[in-house]
């Protein structure tokens, strides 16, 4: 694992900027994708993969990898735009997002050969199933990895998410973490209008989970949560994050009308300065 | 032809299976099996009790099976999930085509209880829609084995011959268990159990042991029936159906599933492309199954070599 990773805020901030600076150049590019969910996940990817997880983008499928499994496909543009930042591949590939033959697909698609990419997925609720299979075969090989997953809120209205939480408690398994992107915006509207999801802690502590809240743009407070997952001996840990839609650009922060919006051109090149 | 296959005893198909994945489990550490609360109704316990560190109980979950299926074969692991075909295949369908299929992992689907020859649980549990529905998945390959023997050589081919999601789908009536282990299972290959030229009877799953009834019958009458058993349905072998079709003239489907989109619209596919001659189709006809003795139902639906002879009869009249 040869990756250097970095506890420093000011240079975790730098990153969570270019990552989402690349987000809406791609977006614009493709003209349709999902700019809200990424922009108020891009500080947790940054924190995971530049501070949190062990891996190495010269050595993709490296055994004892950490693993990132990202339920929520449609946000593909913050996980194209991290691992570019990483490494996995050449950033100017991100202006190939959605288009023909691109490794850069809608959603998250294997078959196409993106390194660094650990799932197809793109229909809600699959995520969190998929990473406890990968923390229990991990438990089998005796592997240290760990696992992370994350998923959306309005994503936890589907309820085979629920069926995986069980089993991941019920095979006590604390090398799985489920980050919550808590944005608290779906396309319909507020979570809280459309499926209400509150009291979101209670849920998971009941479902046996470890469950911790913090501000998912805070770099200190993400890194903390992340580490107190490390100690947990016999419990899956969740992390719900509480963020904000198309975090980063004010003129669309909380705004549900951005959840699958790509900006025009012209709107990219205002949002880009302003991230700047 | 016909001493070869003599039925030894009614055996369930679902007998085959767990006396295979057992096996498979022998020969492979990395094969792990899933359990979704009916393990043994579906031949599971026997690797479960053999290899409980390898057997991973997620109750009755069966969306959540296929996600942690796939987790389990992203990590090198061959999963083997087995519940009754209509959980199995089909309330897990979109887990199947994302999660499995779409990334392409080499996980074995079991599906339990398939056809109306369930019995007296009736139309909920009587899987009469999953070929339809798991042939059409891209990268997925569909198994349904003729009876218990090739059932326990289906799952150990499963395991050796493929690379990506594979569906196998077996019954749980006890029928005849006539075929041998020899010449083994090769996957997408048709068998051809009986000798003839005046009709092509194709069948899968129960219904071969029907057909060949049937072609002993036609026999009888001076029709001599070429029986093929489509033990892959996906896959198909495209080049034994275009040579029965153009040796023969004339083919009969057999099948304890729906008409539509099974194994009769399969081979309807490849030989209208390629051969086109008359076709008749054994199967459900567009309705639910429902409760009674296995036999009887199967009778009903004209699931049985009487019903195979009827169309047979049709099918040579309908030849120019």
């Amino acid at each position: 694992m040869v990756f250097p990773l970095t506890n420093g805020v000011s240079a975790l901030g730098e990153l969570a900027k270019s990552i989402r600076q690349s987000v809406v150049r791609s977006l614009a590019r493709a003209g349709s994708g999902h700019l809200g969910g990424s922009m108020s996940s891009a500080d947790i990817l940054t924190t995971l993969y530049f501070s949190v997880m062990r891996h190495d983008p010269a050595n993709p499928s490296c055994e004892g990898r950490d693993r990132f499994i990202l339920s929520i496909g449609h946000i593909a543009p913050v996980l194209y735009a991290t691992l570019a930042e990483a490494g996995y591949f050449p950033k100017e590939e991100l202006l190939s997002l959605r288009m023909m033959g691109s490794r850069l697909q809608g959603h998250p698609g294997r078959d196409h050969g993106l390194p660094g990419l650990e799932l197809s997925a793109g229909s809600l609720g699959q995520g969190l199933s998929v990473a406890t299979g990968i923390a229990i075969a991990a438990k089998m090989n005796r592997l240290d990895s760990r696992i992370y997953c994350l998923c959306g809120d309005g994503e936890l209205q589907e309820g085979s998410v629920w069926e995986a939480a069980m089993s991941a408690a019920h095979y006590k398994l604390n090398n799985l973490v489920a980050v919550i992107d808590r944005n608290g915006v779906q396309i319909d509207g507020s979570t809280e209008t459309v499926m209400g999801l509150e009291p979101l802690k209670k849920k998971w502590e009941a479902f046996g989970w470890d469950t911790l809240e913090c501000d998912g743009h805070d770099f200190r407070t993400l890194m903390s949560a992340f580490q107190k997952t490390n100690v947990e001996q016999t419990r899956p840990s969740v992390i719900i994050a509480k963020t904000i839609m198309g975090k980063g650009i004010k003129s669309i922060e909380g705004d549900y009308r951005w959840h699958g919006k790509a900006p025009s051109m012209e709107q990219a090149e205002g949002f880009i300065k302003e991230l700047s | 032809m016909r001493d070869q296959y003599i039925n030894r005893g009614n055996k369930a198909t679902k007998a085959g299976f767990g006396e295979g994945l057992l096996e498979a489990g022998k020969k492979h550490p990395e094969v792990v099996a899933i359990g979704a609360d009916i393990t043994a109704s579906v031949g599971v316990d026997l690797f479960s009790s053999a290899f409980p560190g390898r057997f991973i109980s997620l109750g009755i979950a069966e969306q959540n099976c296929v996600g942690v299926s796939a987790g389990l074969a992203l990590m090198g692991k061959i999963p083997v999930f087995a519940t009754y075909g209509v959980f199995s295949a089909l309330r897990t369908t979109d887990q199947i085509r994302i999660s499995l299929c779409y990334n392409n992992l080499h996980v074995i689907i079991g599906g339990a209880h398939a056809g109306v020859s369930v019995g007296p649980d009736g139309a909920t549990h009587q899987a009469l829609e999953d070929i339809a529905v798991m042939r059409v998945m891209p990268n997925m390959t569909v198994l349904s084995p003729c009876d218990a023997t090739q059932a326990r050589l289906a799952v150990i081919a499963a395991v050796e011959q493929c690379k990506g999601p594979v569906y196998i789908r077996f019954g749980r009536e006890p029928m005849p268990d006539f075929t041998s282990t020899e010449p083994g299972f090769e996957v997408g290959k048709a068998q051809t159990f009986h000798e003839g030229a005046d009709l092509a009877i194709i069948a899968t799953g129960h219904m071969t042991w029907e057909a060949l009834q049937a072609a002993i019958e036609l026999e009888k009458e001076g029709i001599h029936a070429r029986v093929l058993n489509i033990h892959t349905i996906k896959p198909l072998d495209e080049s034994a159906l275009i040579m029965a079709a153009r040796e023969c003239g004339a083919i009969v489907t057999a099948e304890e599933h729906q008409v539509a989109g099974g194994l009769g619209s399969a081979i309807s596919e490849v030989i209208s492309k390629n051969y086109p001659v008359p076709v008749e189709f054994v199967g459900m006809p567009d309705s639910f199954g429902e409760s009674g003795p296995p036999l009887e139902l199967m009778k009903k639906f004209g699931l049985t070599a009487q019903g195979i002879l009827q169309k047979a009869r049709k099918v040579i009249l309908r030849k120019q």
